[in-house]
């Protein structure tokens, strides 16, 4: 077949300059706010000159940092516990056939159907009724449940492109099944179980809403730092902080790409 | 045998942390969310359990009266079919922006298609917060879209468009834009360009190739699309709240009053049951109409 792309039956006019004003619309935003994050001027939106104070002032600023601390504390420990739920899980999925296995997966994926509003509800109401005290607890405990299907999908997908001959083949030439999985599996799939790790942090260093909702007053992490400085108004601090927070996740997206094409 | 049900008891090993997590920490939650919502507020603002009414629900429609007596009330309908139509208009908006791109990558050479799906999906891995913050500056009375219009002479006043519908649209679109590119993307990449061009050997123009060959085989990533930017609109929490200015204007911001100021949680719970319900009738829709369909996404 030939290439689509180079076949001048497919140029469809008015598609190039639709394209361009999308890819303008979704980096419009974020090329503003980091260019702003570098004005030094009080007022947030007006350039006078370029200054890069307001990362040294934020930077100060104890509570952000304390917010931050708690954010990486949640996210590292719910990404561990969740990554190690979902590769468990994905592994006792890999080519099975049973019944009840369409409502496993249902069950997996559920985090990613029901609204984080509803989550977030009844979670606190869950906690509330359990006497739970609200705190970095009930968030990591939040953020675990809610980053397993976020891992568990890559590396379910990474278990659906092995070859399962290589498993036979070890098992052929007599490696037990602990060595099979030490030597054959895991090698294979670890690229898989990295790029669910790095969804599940990003997914809980990000999330808003549900830790919004179980946390307790001394469990504050960055989104909800962040929430309450945008809600008192804009700032040169908030958009050197959100500028600070684009930076970190783009860093890890690339970091995943390239992950991801290593594997290839 | 004896083989096959150890195979069977270590797969259910591996699989039970999972099922207990989110059965435990999410399925149940919502079991006593459910509950809750059949239950009176207690008098300190939180439940009284163990009783029963229905009241949560009739506030959903009817206020009680000082006589008791129950008076229509619109405002939370309002709210919910306003939340409605915001979802709808940002799936319009999403699909009129969105289609087009995903055509246009579809047609690219491989190698810079990927390139494109990464750009598509970068801001989305962005905070939310931040992405929403970026278009306070932007549409602001002052901000960087009225510097420009009125640097360049188009007018003279500010826009005026932060706080209203059309801001609450503009962060929803942004936000889920890649939901509606990447499934309409999908579904044309596998296409065969081999029927476009038999439909210009029986005479299509493109405008005509497009809309009655390309279109209908884009078919199960259109659907797909739109459900996956209605659904999470439907319920959005932090656009409305940020963009429209603090006021109760979509369901997530009403559920989220219930559970501060208004402290009526019987009430949130209900409203939440109902969001819930509206999404995953949209879901069940959507699986039932296109999910059976050949080439599905």
């Amino acid at each position: 077949m030939t290439d689509p792309a180079k076949n001048p039956l497919f140029r469809f006019p008015g598609l190039k300059p639709a394209a361009w004003l999308f890819f303008v619309f979704l980096y419009a935003p974020i090329v503003v706010l980091l260019a702003l994050a570098f004005n030094d001027n009080e007022q947030a939106t007006i350039w006078t000159g370029f200054s890069t104070r307001w990362f040294g002032i934020v930077l100060d600023n104890a509570d952000l940092i304390r917010a931050f601390n708690n954010s990486l504390i949640v996210a590292t420990t719910a990404t561990l516990l969740a990554t190690t739920i979902a590769t468990l899980a994905a592994l006792g999925m890999n080519r099975a056939r049973f019944r009840g296995q369409d409502g496993v997966n249902a069950l997996i994926s559920l985090p990613l159907i029901v609204p984080e509003i509803v989550t977030a509800v009844a979670t606190l109401l869950f906690f509330i009724m359990l006497g739970f005290r609200l705190g970095l607890g009930t968030v990591i405990l939040a953020h675990t449940v809610f980053c397993i299907p976020f891992a568990y999908l890559p590396i379910r997908a990474r278990l659906e492109g092995m070859d399962p001959r290589l498993e036979e083949a070890a098992q052929d030439l007599y490696a037990n099944r602990r060595q099979t999985f030490l030597r054959v599996v895991l090698p294979q799939l670890w690229p898989g179980i990295i790029s669910g790790a790095m969804l599940a942090f990003i997914i809980s260093l990000d999330d808003f809403v549900i830790t919004y909702f179980v946390a307790g007053a001394g469990a504050t992490t960055l989104p909800i730092y962040i929430f309450g400085m945008i809600r008192i108004g804009i700032s040169p601090e908030v958009n050197a902080v959100s500028a600070l927070m684009l930076a970190i996740s783009i860093v890890f997206v690339a970091a995943s790409w390239l992950v991801g094409r290593v594997r290839r | 045998m004896a083989r096959q049900s150890g195979e069977g008891r270590r797969r259910a090993l591996l699989i039970a942390p999972s099922i207990l997590m989110i059965g435990l920490f999410m399925l149940v939650p919502v079991g006593i969310m459910a509950a809750i919502s059949f239950m009176e507020r207690g008098s300190g603002g939180g439940v009284n359990w163990g009783s029963f009414t229905t009241e949560p629900y009739l506030q959903f429609l009817f206020e009680r009266d000082l006589d008791d007596s129950l008076l229509l009330n619109t405002d939370y309908l309002q709210i919910f079919f306003r939340s409605i139509w915001l979802a709808a208009l940002t799936t319009a908006l999403t699909l009129a922006v969105g289609l087009p791109t995903a055509l246009f990558m579809a047609l690219q050479p491989e190698r810079r298609r990927n390139l494109l799906i990464f750009l598509v999906t970068i801001p989305f891995w962005t905070n939310l917060l931040v992405r929403n913050y970026a278009w306070i500056l932007l549409l602001r009375n002052n901000g960087l879209i009225d510097q420009v219009l009125m640097g360049l002479g188009l007018r003279s006043e500010p826009i005026g468009v932060l706080y209203t519908t059309f801001s609450i649209a503009v962060g929803l679109a942004y936000t889920f834009m890649p939901f509606m590119v990447l499934p309409i993307y999908a579904s044309l990449e596998k296409l065969d360009w081999r029927l476009v061009e038999a439909a210009y050997d029986l005479g299509a123009d493109r405008w005509r190739a497009l809309r009655r060959v390309v279109v209908p085989l884009a078919m199960p990533g259109i659907a797909a699309g739109c459900i996956l930017v209605f659904i999470p609109c439907l319920g959005a929490f932090v656009t409305p709240e940020l963009l429209g200015g603090g006021k109760a204007l979509m369901i997530g911001n009403l559920i989220q009053s219930q559970f501060g100021a208004a402290r009526n949680w019987p009430f949130g719970a209900a409203l939440s049951m109902a969001l819930l319900a509206a999404v995953l009738l949209a879901m069940m829709f959507y699986l039932w109409r296109y999910r059976r369909a050949p080439g599905a996404v």
